[in-house]
Formats: structure tokens, C-alpha cells, sequence
């Protein structure tokens, strides 16, 4: 199957691929910003963080990629589960007080998980709603579902100023999360790590649905071509209220974990994150998780060395990123569907 | 006997075209029954239309009796009938075993069944943990056509497996069709009359969204007077 007589970058894109391919992106990445960073520590610092911020972005996108992926639905209201995360988690952090900042480190912890999970549990209901509500009129119509899910967008970020009010709420951050440790010099902080193993616990926790259930199978092979599954005779439509309640759910889960990275927050958070959201899903491929998880790795590092090395430059450095992939890969780094 | 599947005056439009204007047709049970016809005469829609993908407008589609016509695309698929439609609707993501197990209906394979299968297709084994979107053109329809039958199906619908493949595949494509109608009812679409005439018992020929002829293929195949008057309206050369 392999093609002798193929031209000369297709053959450099195979071999390419066969050493690992566009999974090496963020080694490379991290290789250039070491040597236009110098130092190594803050180099470690800025790469800690970026790959803790890439997991919580990847926490809100991989959702929306399989939405769009599956159910071809372009969700602009999708923040708005990110911003009722943060908020409802902020909220249980607040009521949980003692938990949250006593001395009792399994206590601090327990109060973030708890946050964290009616955090999910809102947005995998709200994602109900509003699938049923919002959505379901609109499937096969772009143009409806941009302007429908614009105006729920506005509507929940104008509920969430009614309940929260207008001014910045404080997110208090459990004690045992709180700080930072030194290791080999560079000093890592707590709550970056604690983002970083729930976004791989969580990324471990997809993959293995997708790859070792039938309802992943199902997923994914609806990703590819939804007339094929039905003419299979599965209801499509029963998988897609399944993966938009998910979808929701990981979006308030990043909202909740954004929040206690921010430290403060308005109803804009989630508006202020859709750009780097929407960049992951674009440049990883439409429904892909493992895109997604690549995607947001690569923009947490490269907001972080850009807004070290030229912080004027640090969204537009992820434009350009956006760019660059879309060039040379139209359907993104790992597109779900293959041609 | 009855037929396993009956067309009466179907209509169906897509958008705001009418692309089959009345079509009736009987399939009998069991054998190859070939539907002929030139491109945009209406061979798709038809198959289409009666696996739900397009509703019809107007008419009846009675599949053992039963009007299918009102009902959603799997419950016509759990019913019985299969498709394996012109660009072979491969999950290229999904490896071959992948593919198959998703046709399966609780994800388990008849083992008796998968062996006979790869007999009659031995590059399914061959490639069974690769990934579709590898395999070549004829390897990709032996696939949609193997996964149409690792269950036991009353009725498969086929749109032009021919196209685009070559003549060797097309030979092994014959004896592999002439194996799975043995128990299984085939309804193919084609334009390729020789491959059709190597399979089929009956056939009708479609033009212009509606039925122009239907009769035993035997009668078509042997008669030059029908086939000029035809397949000259209906099909491109071959």
C-alpha cells in the first residue's frame, strides 16, 4: 500500500508521519522557545504552565469538537457552560469555606473535586436544555444555529450578571493547592499540576471510552458519515443529546478548573476563552480528541513563551499559529476523519 | 410467490425536484435483481428511498408487506435490509474489524460466519486491524459489502459496486455476489451491463425517474431489439 511513485512532499510528509509525525510539534515548540528564552528555569516555569493551561483549554474544547464533529453543530453558545463552571464552582468553593481553606489537605482537596463536580453536573443538564430547547430546531442550518446559539450566549452570560452581579467574584483556592514547590530550581506551582493530571485523568478516561466501548465506536464512526450509522440502524439522535450533555459538561468542568486558575472571575470568562477554544478544535480537527488534546497543548505553550518573550504578541502568536497549520493541513493536525 | 420487497407509484423529490416520478417495482425472494440505468435517471433515489435516507412523497414501499415508507432509516436497517451505497460509506478512521463490528448487532461475531466471509474475501483478514482509509478502491468495497453481510440479512441493497474498479476485481466481485445471494436477496443498482447480466435474474430498466422496462435478464441479454431500444436510452457504453 505504499505509493513508490508519489511526489516528493507527500513522500517527506510519510516519513514524516512515520517517526511520530505532528505529535513532536510541541517538543519542537518547546525546543525554539528554549533558545530564544536562554534560561532554563524560566523556560521550566513557562512550560509547566503552558501545558496546565493547555489541559484546561483541552477540558473546554474536546466537547465542542466532538459537537461539531458529530452533529455538525456550530455552537457559539458553548462558553456559556464555561462560565456557569466557573461560576457554580466558585460559588461551592465559596460555601465549602472551611473545607476549601483549612489546614486538612484531603478536606482542600475533596471541596475542589466537590465544586469540580456539580460543576459537571450543571453543564451535562444545561446541555440537556439546551439541546432540546436551542438546538434541536436548528440541525442542518448553519446559519440558524450561529445566530441562536449568539442570543443564548447573551442571554446566559446576561443570567449569570443577574445572579453573580456585575463586579469580579474571588475564587477561593483550596489551601492544599495554594503556593509552589522547587524542583531542580524551578519553582512549579501546585495548582498547575493538580490542572494537569485531571486534564490527562480526564483525556485517558475519553480515549478509553472512544476506543474500548461500542458507544465510542459509534461516536466516532458517526463522526466520519451520520447517514452510514443510521442506515446501520442506530439513532443517531440519541448519540448526539449523549455527547452534547458530555460536551456541556467538560466545558463547565474547564470553566470550574479556569476559575481557581484565575483566581477571579467575571461572566466573561468564558467569551474571553472561546478564542483559544475554537483555535484548538480548528487546528486539531473537527471531532478529533486526540487533535483537541495535541491542539490545546500546543496553544497553552505558545501563549505562555509569547507572553514571556513579546506579551503584545500573545493571542495573535495563536492566530498565527491557526494560520500556519491550516496551510499546510486544511482539516487540521489529526482530523478525525480520514480522506 | 411474494415479493420481498414491493414499490407502488413512488415519488420522491430532493429539494425542490421531483427525481422519481411513479416508480413500481416487485424484487422477487432470494437471487441478483439488477436495476439499469444511465447516470440521473433515478437508480440511486430509488435505493435511496427505500432505506429512508429520502422520504418518498407520495406511494408505498412494502418491504414483507409492511409500508417501511414512513419509517426513520435504522428501523428499516433492523428490519432486515442492508446498504451498501455508491461511495461505499467506509469509516476511513475505523480499522477493517472496526467497520465490522459496528455492522454486528450486539459486537460479537458468528465465527462461522467471519470465516465464510473472509473466504469469499480473503483480503478482510488480510487487512482485518488496519485502518480503512488505507485500504485501495477495491478493497474498500469488498468491505462495504462484507460488512452488509456479517449478520444475516433479508434484502441487501447494492449502488454500483463496479464503479471505478478493475476487471479482475470485477470477476472475483461476480463469484463473491453469486455466493451471497445464495441466501440473501440482492438488489443491485448498475450501469455496467455486463457485469449485470452475469448476475441478475430479473431486471428493470429506469429512465427519467421512472420504470421503462422489467423483465427476466435472460430476455434482455438475448434480445438485441430490447437492448437497442434500452439500453441505448438508458446506458452509457461498456
Amino acid at each position: 500500500m505504499t505509493d513508490t511513485n508519489a511526489s516528493f512532499p507527500a513522500r517527506v510528509t510519510a516519513g514524516f508521519d512515520r517517526f511520530g509525525g505532528v505529535l513532536w510539534l510541541p517538543v519542537l515548540l518547546a525546543i525554539v522557545a528554549l533558545l530564544l528564552i536562554g534560561q532554563p528555569s524560566t523556560w521550566a516555569t513557562l512550560t509547566i504552565a503552558g501545558l496546565a493551561m493547555g489541559m484546561m483549554i483541552f477540558l473546554m474544547a474536546s466537547g465542542l469538537s466532538l459537537i461539531f464533529g458529530l452533529m455538525d453543530v456550530l455552537n457559539f453558545g458553548h462558553s456559556a457552560f464555561v462560565t456557569a463552571g466557573a461560576f457554580i464552582g466558585a460559588t461551592v468553593l465559596a460555601w465549602l469555606g472551611f473545607w476549601v481553606t483549612g489546614s486538612n489537605p484531603a478536606l482542600n482537596v475533596m471541596g475542589l473535586l466537590i465544586a469540580i463536580t456539580v460543576a459537571t453536573v450543571f453543564g451535562a443538564l444545561a446541555g440537556w436544555f439546551f439541546e432540546r430547547v436551542v438546538i434541536r430546531p436548528v440541525y442542518q442550518d448553519h446559519l440558524r444555529q450561529i445566530l441562536i446559539t449568539v442570543g443564548a450566549l447573551i442571554v446566559a452570560e446576561e443570567l449569570v450578571l443577574l445572579v453573580w452581579g456585575g463586579a469580579p467574584i474571588p475564587v477561593p483556592r483550596p489551601a492544599a493547592l495554594t503556593g509552589s514547590f522547587v524542583l531542580g530550581g524551578v519553582s512549579v506551582e501546585i495548582y498547575r499540576i493538580f490542572a494537569f493530571l485531571l486534564g490527562l485523568a480526564v483525556y485517558i478516561a475519553m480515549y478509553l471510552v472512544l476506543n474500548r466501548t461500542r458507544l465510542g465506536l459509534l461516536i466516532r464512526a458517526g463522526v466520519e458519515n451520520r447517514e452510514m450509522v443510521e442506515a446501520l440502524g442506530f439513532r443517531i439522535d440519541r448519540l448526539f443529546i449523549l455527547v452534547f450533555m458530555a460536551g456541556s459538561a467538560l466545558a463547565a468542568m474547564g470553566g470550574a478548573m479556569w476559575a481557581g486558575y484565575q483566581g477571579l472571575i467575571t461572566a466573561a470568562i468564558g467569551s474571553e476563552m472561546m478564542i483559544l477554544v475554537f483555535i484548538v478544535v480548528i487546528i486539531g480537527g473537527l471531532g478529533s480528541i486526540q487533535g483537541s488534546l495535541l491542539g490545546a497543548i500546543l496553544v497553552g505553550l505558545m501563549a505562555n513563551y509569547v507572553a514571556f518573550l513579546m506579551p503584545k504578541m500573545a493571542l495573535a502568536s495563536n492566530m498565527l499559529l491557526m494560520m500556519t497549520i491550516l496551510l499546510w493541513r486544511p482539516y487540521g493536525l489529526l482530523p478525525a476523519v480520514k480522506r | 410467490m411474494a415479493p420481498v420487497l414491493r414499490l407502488e407509484d413512488v415519488h420522491t423529490d430532493i429539494g425542490q425536484y421531483q427525481i422519481l416520478h411513479g416508480v413500481s417495482l416487485d424484487v422477487p425472494e432470494g437471487g441478483v435483481h439488477v436495476i439499469l440505468g444511465r447516470n440521473g435517471a433515478g437508480k440511486t433515489t430509488t435505493l435511496r428511498t427505500i432505506m429512508g435516507l429520502w422520504k418518498a412523497r407520495r406511494g408505498a414501499i412494502l418491504f414483507r408487506g409492511e409500508n417501511i415508507s414512513r419509517l426513520p432509516t435504522p428501523d428499516i436497517a433492523q428490519r432486515g435490509i442492508a446498504f451498501v451505497p455508491e461511495n461505499m460509506g467506509i469509516f476511513g478512521g475505523l480499522t477493517v474489524e472496526e467497520n465490522m463490528r459496528l455492522a454486528t448487532k450486539d459486537g460479537r461475531f458468528d465465527a462461522e460466519r467471519l470465516a465464510r466471509i473472509h473466504d469469499i474475501f480473503p483480503a478482510i483478514g488480510q487487512f482485518w486491524n488496519k485502518p480503512a482509509h488505507a485500504l485501495s478502491g477495491g478493497q474498500k468495497q469488498m468491505l462495504a459489502v462484507s460488512r452488509a453481510i456479517v449478520e444475516r440479512r433479508e434484502l441487501i441493497l447494492i449502488d454500483e459496486p463496479t464503479k471505478g474498479l478493475a476487471p479482475s476485481i470485477i470477476r472475483n466481485m461476480i463469484a463473491a455476489f453469486r455466493e451471497i445471494a445464495e441466501e440473501t436477496t440482492i438488489l443491485l443498482v448498475e450501469q455496467n451491463f455486463h457485469f449485470a447480466k452475469a448476475l441478475g435474474q430479473t431486471v428493470a430498466v429506469i429512465d427519467d425517474g421512472g420504470i421503462v422496462h422489467r423483465g427476466a435478464m435472460a430476455e434482455l441479454a438475448t434480445d438485441v431489439t430490447l437492448q437497442s431500444r434500452f439500453l441505448s436510452l438508458s446506458l452509457e457504453a461498456h
